[in-house]
This record gives structure tokens, C-alpha cells and sequence, in this order.
């Protein structure tokens, strides 16, 4: 285990800038696609992929390596620029995002692109995937761990609280799970479309250990994923405060930029801003 | 012809054995476990057992993360559990992404008898049969299941394996062979084809020896693989016998009535008639009045084969 003095995080704040300009770019691209749940999940995965994860882009079948699922699919291009950055591809494959032939579909497929653990795309089903991992870990006596991202809105599928209560029977203490808790998913609020309200509770008496910090902040991601790993015999879950969109000003907390891509001036615009670094709005401290 | 074993029974069997020289091999089910017989594998391996509780698409999908992982699944609950209640997680969790599980449903079709039509999968084949990369097992008998669970296990990629509730006679001895995408011929006949799965073949053998005391010769095929789907020997029974009938324990919409219609339409058009569950939802009662009742029966098949004939 590392000590927060032997992490770069100033690295880690612009590798997430960089993930960042990727998914805008990217989307933009394509014409298509979800900036802002992708925007909101980025800090999550540059902290996993470029700190915490044991994983190696050389070898991206070792059977010992950490596991990723992105439950929330629509969230792929935060994960095809992690892996892009982290070296699975190169990064001039991230602007065929959604052709014909790329590899990199609207949704994660596992059997096209290196690094992809799950196909995803179809809600609800990532922790599931996930659990399975784990269990398999035991089966075979592997110390590897499983990290899964699960949209806030997506908690509202059964099948989540299905494998909430699996994680914790099976008292999967490998697997990590992080909620983006960006209040927001495609009609509007999550509170006002059906609540899935309220979040810490709930988890905790599904049996899991729940912690929630800022999900911008890549030291408190970071300490987040160390505390984890210290929990025995129980499933952690990370409540992630977040803002959709975060990074793009026109685009934060604004529920139009779920699934739709900035056109050319907006995309300058968005890039503009980006390389600036613009955060306009701070993380809000409402109760998960 | 005498001897009944339930195909769930010689699924119990062969996965314990299975399990002995595969380590591979995990198990998980739905609360249903003495039903499906996969308790046996519970006893014989607990570490690589998974009850999911009634949880079938959380089963489907931690099915589908044990085998990213390298394992090979096997996830059984009752038919309908297994495909329609899942359909979404066994396309996109398991079929998409063409993982190595195997789905082993148990109590398909209507001779799950008292518990009625809610518990009667009669559509299963069907929405099975359309998803991409999936293989679909219909056996005969108890040795067909087991040749056809230890195929199973050789093949990387999902299978579904179609079993029942009730005892059917013993049809093959424990040596016959299973080859996934072939068909077999049981009886030799060039007057009419009678093309059959599960429960339905021996009532084929019965029929086509009805026919054969008025001097009509059937051929009698088994087509447990319903996918893949061995075409050529549809075509070759519809050149050689110019008529098929098909007999399943499945609604006759989507099934294997309906792939074999499909081959004869496209490749050789011949009359067929599909004996099978004629669009209708099953009820309570005991399997065999329900069999007379839905025209399961080898009298139907005869029927269905002289229907054809007076045409000619
Ligand atoms: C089973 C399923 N139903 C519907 C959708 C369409 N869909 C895509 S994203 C989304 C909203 C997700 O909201 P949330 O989980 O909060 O994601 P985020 O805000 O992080 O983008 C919906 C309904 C889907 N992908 N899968
Ligand atoms: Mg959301």
C-alpha cells in the first residue's frame, strides 16, 4: 500500500484533462454519442487506470490482472481514452469512434477492443459481470480485484439490488464499485423521474461498506480505492458526488448534453475551455 | 423401449461427472436447484456452487463475468425462467459478447403438468433459436443429454440445452455419439419424413411403426441440434420422401416446425406439417392428459403424415 506522498496527483489532474479533450473530440467526431456522463465519470477512471489498477496494456489477458466494468456503457468514450492514454491503442484509433469498422462501438464490446473487460450498454447489468469476476477470483485462488462504475439513474434497474445483494452474500471484499452520483439521467433529474433516493442507506443495508467523497477530486478517488482495499468481507461501494457534464461549461448539469454531440463551434468552444481548465460549478454537498 | 429417465436427472448426472475432471466447471441456479438437479453438483464441489436466489438475470449476468473470467457456467433454472424472464442479459451479457456459458433449462414444454400454463415454456426454442452466436440442444433422452452436456463443455461459446420434468423412454445407449449441428436418422422410410426433438421422438418411432402396419414407410429423424441446424439432411429427407412432419413439445410458431419450414422454403419446398403446440398456452394436469389434450400425441403425428399423403 502507497502513502499519499508517493502519488503524483498533479499528474492525475491532467491526465483527466486529457480524457477529457478526448471524449469531446471524440464525440465530436462521430457526430454522436454521451458527453455528459462521460465527462462526469473521467476523474474516476484516470484515478483507477493510471494509479490504482494492476493492469498492463502488453499483456491485457494476464489472468492476473484488475478487472474494469463500466455498467454504465454510454459512457464509453471515458473508457476508450483511458485506455487510448494508457496504451491499448493508439490514440488516433479514438477519432473513429462509432464508423463503420472501428472497433470502438457506441457501447463497449469486449471482443474488439483491448482492455474492454464487459459489453455493456444495456443498463443494470455491469455489477452482475462484475460479481462473477470475483467469484471467479475465489474459484481459482487469484488476488486480482474488480472495479465497476454504475450510473445513478441506472440504480434504478432491479437487476442492480439483485447483485448488491449477491456482492454481499458472497462477501466479495474484491470488488469496488463507484456511483455517479450526477443527479441526472435522460428526462431530467433522477429525483423527479422515479428517486432511487436515498443512496447511502441503501447500500449499507444491502450489506455493503459505503463511503462518499467528491468525484472530481482525484486524492479523495485515490484514498477512496486504498480505503477499499483495507475493508474485509464485504462489497465497497463509493458514492461519487459529480456534476454531468464537468469540464464544459454549456455542458455542466445540464440535462440536454446526456446524448447529443457539440457541433463544430461548440466543440472549439468546449476544447477551448477545457485546455483552460474552466470548472464553473464545484461539486455540490447535497446528501446521496 | 421400456426404460424412462427424465433428461434432468442424467443432467444431474454428467455435470458431477464432469465436474470431477473439469475444474473449470462452476455451477449456479435460482433457488431451484433439487428441481434442475444441479444440487447434486452443490454436494459433490460446495466451493464451485452458486446459489443466486430468485435472481435469474443477476444468475445470467454473474454467469457471464464468471466465464470473462475463464470459467465455464453452468446456469439452470425451469425453461421459462431461463430464457424469456432473461432474455435481455443472455443476449447482451452472454450471446453479444459470446460467452462461454451454458444455459441448462429444466421443466420446458408441457409435461410440466399441475403447475400450469405460467410454468409450460412453450416459446423457448424460438427465443433461442434467434439470438446470434447461441447453440440450441433439444435431447431425446437421458444418454443424449449427457453427450450432449459434455459437448457443451467442449464448445467455447453459449449454449442452451433444452431438458424436461417427466421421465421419456430411453432411446440411444450411453455410447451413441452427439456431433452439435447433426441430425440423426432412427428409421429408414421413403414415403414421408417425420422430423422430431425431445419428448416427441419416440412418439415419432411410434407413429412410423403405426404407419408401417399400413404399409407406409417413414423416415424418422432426430434434430436435437436445433441450431446449428443440420440443413442438408432436411433437404435430403425432403428430395427423397417429398413431405415432412415435424413434432415438438413447443409452440409450432419459431420452433423446430419453424426452422424446418424455413430450410424446404428457401431450398427444397415440400408440404410439412408441424405437430406441436398450436399457438395456445398450456394449463394444469397431468403430462400425459395435457399431451392428449395439446395433440401431442403419435396419433397426430400419423394424422399429420396421412394429411399430407392424400394430397399427393
Ligand atoms: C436497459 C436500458 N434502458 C435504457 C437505456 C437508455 N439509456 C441510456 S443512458 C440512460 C440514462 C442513464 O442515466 P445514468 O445512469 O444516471 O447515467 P449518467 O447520468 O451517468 O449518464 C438511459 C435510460 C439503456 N442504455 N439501457
Ligand atoms: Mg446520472
Amino acid at each position: 500500500m502507497m502513502n499519499a506522498g508517493q502519488v503524483d496527483f498533479n499528474y492525475l489532474e491532467g491526465k483527466a484533462g486529457i480524457l477529457r479533450k478526448h471524449i469531446i473530440k471524440m464525440i465530436g467526431e462521430a457526430g454522436s454519442g454521451h458527453p455528459g456522463g462521460s465527462l462526469s465519470a473521467a476523474d474516476i477512471l484516470t484515478v483507477l487506470y493510471f494509479q490504482v489498477m494492476n493492469v498492463d496494456p502488453r499483456s491485457p489477458k494476464d489472468p492476473d490482472r484488475d478487472r474494469f466494468v463500466l455498467s454504465k456503457g454510454h459512457g464509453a468514450p471515458a473508457l476508450y481514452a483511458a485506455l487510448a492514454e494508457k496504451g491499448y491503442f493508439p490514440v488516433e484509433e479514438l477519432w473513429n469512434l462509432r464508423k463503420i469498422n472501428s472497433p470502438l462501438q457506441g457501447h463497449p464490446d469486449m471482443r474488439k477492443v483491448p482492455g474492454v473487460e464487459m459489453s455493456t450498454g444495456s443498463l443494470g447489468q455491469g455489477l452482475s459481470a462484475a460479481n462473477g469476476m470475483a467469484l471467479a477470483a475465489r474459484v481459482m485462488g487469484k488476488n486480482y480485484r474488480v472495479y465497476v462504475v454504475l450510473g445513478d439513474g441506472e440504480t434504478q434497474e432491479g437487476q442492480i439490488w439483485e447483485a448488491a445483494m449477491t456482492s454481499a452474500h458472497y462477501g466479495l471484499d474484491n470488488v469496488t464499485a463507484f456511483l455517479d452520483f450526477n443527479q441526472l439521467q435522460i428526462d431530467g433529474p433522477c429525483a423527479e423521474v422515479k428517486s432511487p433516493l436515498p443512496f447511502f442507506e441503501k447500500w449499507q443495508a444491502f450489506g455493503w461498506e459505503v463511503m462518499e467523497i467528491d468525484g472530481h477530486n482525484v486524492k479523495e478517488i485515490w484514498e477512496a480505492c486504498q480505503k477499499a482495499m483495507t475493508i474485509k468481507g464485504k462489497p465497497v461501494m463509493v458514492i461519487c458526488r459529480t456534476i454531468k457534464g464537468r469540464g464544459v461549461s454549456f455542458m455542466e448539469n445540464e440535462v440536454d448534453w446526456h446524448g447529443k454531440a457539440p457541433d463544430r463551434e461548440q466543440l472549439e468552444k468546449a476544447m477551448a475551455e477545457l485546455e483552460r481548465g474552466v470548472h464553473r460549478h464545484e461539486s455540490k454537498n447535497s446528501h446521496p | 423401449m421400456s426404460q424412462k429417465i427424465a433428461t434432468r436427472d442424467a443432467y444431474g448426472e454428467i455435470l458431477v461427472e464432469l465436474g470431477k475432471k473439469n475444474p473449470r466447471i462452476v455451477a449456479l441456479d435460482a433457488d431451484l436447484s433439487k428441481s434442475t438437479k444441479t444440487a447434486n453438483f452443490k454436494k459433490a464441489f460446495p466451493q464451485r456452487f452458486f446459489n443466486m436466489g430468485v435472481a435469474e438475470a443477476d444468475m445470467m449476468g454473474t454467469a457471464a463475468g464468471l466465464a470473462a473470467a475463464g470459467l465455464i457456467p453452468f446456469a439452470s433454472t425451469f425453461a421459462v425462467f431461463a430464457t424469456g424472464r432473461v432474455y435481455d442479459q443472455l443476449r447482451n451479457s452472454i450471446a453479444y459478447p459470446n460467452l462461454n456459458v451454458k444455459i441448462v433449462a429444466t421443466h420446458a414444454g408441457i409435461t410440466v403438468g399441475e403447475d400450469g400454463g405460467s410454468h409450460q415454456s412453450i416459446e423457448d426454442i424460438a427465443i433461442m433459436r434467434v439470438m446470434p452466436n447461441m447453440t440450441v440442444i433439444v435431447p431425446a433422452d437421458g444418454p443424449e443429454t449427457k453427450k450432449a452436456v459434455e459437448a457443451a463443455v467442449e464448445m467455447d461459446g453459449p449454449v442452451y440445452i433444452r431438458l424436461g420434468r417427466s421421465g421419456v423412454p430411453v432411446i440411444f445407449s450411453e455410447e451413441e455419439p452427439f456431433t452439435p449441428g447433426r441430425g440423426k436418422i432412427l428409421r429408414e422410410g421413403s414415403d414421408i419424413s417425420i422430423i422430431a426433438v425431445g419428448i416427441m421422438v419416440s412418439k415419432a418411432l411410434e407413429a412410423a411403426q403405426t404407419l408401417s402396419q399400413k404399409g407406409i414407410e417413414a423416415r424418422v429423424i432426430n434434430m436435437s441440434s436445433i441450431k446449428p441446424l443440420d440443413q442438408d439432411m432436411i433437404v435430403q429427407a425432403a428430395r427423397e420422401t417429398g413431405g415432412i412432419v415435424t413434432a415438438e413439445e413447443h409452440s409450432i410458431i419459431g420452433g423446430l416446425g419453424g426452422a424446418v419450414s424455413e430450410v424446404t422454403a428457401e431450398r427444397y419446398p415440400v408440404p410439412v406439417k408441424r405437430v406441436g403446440v398450436q399457438d395456445t398456452f398450456g394449463e394444469s394436469g397431468s403430462p400425459e392428459l395435457l399431451l392428449e389434450k395439446y395433440g401431442l400425441t403419435p396419433e397426430n403425428i400419423v394424422k399429420a403424415v396421412e394429411e399430407i399423403l392424400q394430397k399427393r
